[in-house]
């Protein structure tokens, strides 16, 4: 069943404030076919978790842009993992320098999208990325 | 996860969280198995008190939701939420963004909330819910269109939610959406304004229930929501719908914020239809699922009758009424002719 709506919850973790980001991808995954969960900002890692857990979501994407991805993203991908949710894969979207994206992908994240990345390459790539899982939950 | 629906069904009454999200994406997206997952965990059900709050965009159903759970949390309540956002009509996709006014209700193992996209069965999901062992389940639906009247159908007490300045007393006929409510809230009730609303509807509720209008004379000065309930109110024949104050934000305090009024409002409901051995209940109850027999029925007959029908009838007719040769009542008769034909091919 390929032609059921991807679910993806985007989430803004930590304390920084800037969501238009967040909400320009919302809007273009809304427009892709996807379904998303949007929970707003100042997002714990428990909650991210347990929205994850409860909207059953294909994957996790985050907007970090305050700098604290090194802090935040590991202990997610690990809260995340303790709920269970070890096969549903975490993106990452914001200001995340370059000398970064190593540790990143170490800490699970598959995916980065940095500024200027057009919508329809990060449409693409979740679409790959939930696709490589082949996770029946449909 | 390893899913057969019996085990997943088995995983859900244990009280498995992740089983119970899967459980939903299953009824959601109509999976093959999720008719056997239904039929498993359906004599489970039939506990959970379902509650449906529908309203125009804005109105503060979310917040007003929010309020509403973590009361029945001081109770002792387990509740299961509902959140359902409207689909783009455009590319299927949707932005569901009701748990942004939900936040406090994270960290309770006593809430589960769900967002939905007004795509798939309501009711297969509020099954779930029901059977995963949920006191309350509160469905939460955008009043525009037909959903109200989906929910009006699966809840066992809808409230209408309401605000100031969303337009006049004839919006709120218009609307239709006042005959679906079992209790009227107006929310947003510290705003400029709140008190025409709430006149508007008092004035809407005289109009569409005459018999009020006795009581309301030998209890003037405090007409309804304000009234404890008697005796007599559970054994009224008619039910009419209370109007309640809320102001659903944070800074709104319990002595203020009207959601114990609302509460109170919703379980006299309750007690109205569960009185007397929940002879109206159960009277409700058999609409339903007659109703819901009949929906079923009818697409089950359909398809079997399309199944049925001989390659190409159904285009030819199409054909021959396009080129005004038969009538569509005609076709139809013809229609119904070959799939009988085609079913019985000895003439039995």
């Amino acid at each position: 069943m390929t032609d059921r709506a991807i679910r993806i919850l985007i989430a803004k973790p930590g304390l920084d404030g800037h969501d238009r980001g967040a909400k320009v991808i919302a809007r273009a995954l809304r427009d892709a076919g996807f379904e998303v969960i949007y929970t707003g900002l100042r997002q714990t890692p428990e909650m991210i978790a347990e929205a994850a857990l409860q909207e059953d979501v294909d994957v996790v994407g985050l907007s970090i842009l305050s700098g604290a991805h090194q802090t935040l993203v590991p202990v997610i991908r690990q809260t995340m993992n303790a709920h269970d949710l070890a096969d549903v894969p975490l993106i990452l979207g914001g200001i995340i320098p370059e000398q970064d994206h190593a540790e990143m992908a170490q800490a699970g994240v598959e995916a980065i999208f940095g500024p200027g990345t057009s919508t329809a390459d990060i449409v693409t790539t979740i679409r790959r990325i939930v696709a490589e899982r082949g996770e029946p939950t449909a | 996860m390893t899913d057969s629906a019996p085990s997943l069904a088995a995983a859900v009454l244990s009280g498995s969280r992740r089983a119970l999200a899967r459980a939903l994406t299953w009824v959601e997206n109509e999976h093959p198995d999720s008719a056997a997952l239904l039929s498993t965990l359906y004599p489970h059900g039939g506990r959970a008190w379902v509650v449906g709050i529908t309203g125009a965009p804005g109105t503060g159903k979310s917040s007003l939701v929010t309020a509403l759970a973590l009361r029945l949390r001081q109770q002792g309540e387990t509740v299961a939420i509902l959140a359902v956002d409207p689909t783009s009509p455009f590319t299927g996709g949707a932005i569901l963004g009701d748990r942004i006014r939900m936040r406090d209700l994270s960290g309770d193992s006593g809430v589960f909330i769900r967002s939905m996209a007004t795509r798939g069965s309501l009711g297969g999901l509020i099954r779930v819910l029901d059977a995963a062992g949920f006191d309350r389940v509160l469905v939460e639906t955008v009043g525009a269109g037909q959903s109200e009247v989906d929910i009006a159908r699966a809840a066992q007490t809808t409230v209408v939610v309401e605000a100031p300045g969303l337009g006049d007393d004839v919006q709120a006929i218009k609307a239709g959406i006042l005959e679906i409510a079992d209790v009227l809230a107006v929310n947003k009730a510290d705003r400029a304004g709140a008190e025409n609303t709430v006149r508007a509807l008092r004035a809407m509720l005289e109009l569409g229930h005459p018999t009020q209008r006795n009581r309301m004379v030998n209890h003037h000065g405090q007409r309804m929501s304000a009234e404890a309930p008697t005796q007599d109110d559970h054994e009224a024949e008619l039910w009419v719908p209370p109007l309640v104050r809320t102001v659903a934000t944070r800074e709104a305090t319990p002595e203020n914020d009207g959601i114990g009024d609302l509460l109170d409002a919703i379980d006299r409901h309750r007690a109205h239809l569960t009185h007397a051995d929940g002879d109206k209940l159960r009277q409700r109850q058999r609409g339903r699922i007659e109703g819901e027999l009949l929906d079923r029925l009818s697409h089950a007959l359909m398809a079997r009758l399309l199944a049925a029908l001989p390659a190409g009838t159904l285009e030819a007719a199409i054909d021959d009424v396009q080129s005004r040769q038969r009538s569509p009542h005609h076709a139809v008769q013809s229609l119904l002719d070959s799939a009988g034909k085609a079913a019985q091919p000895n003439g039995v």
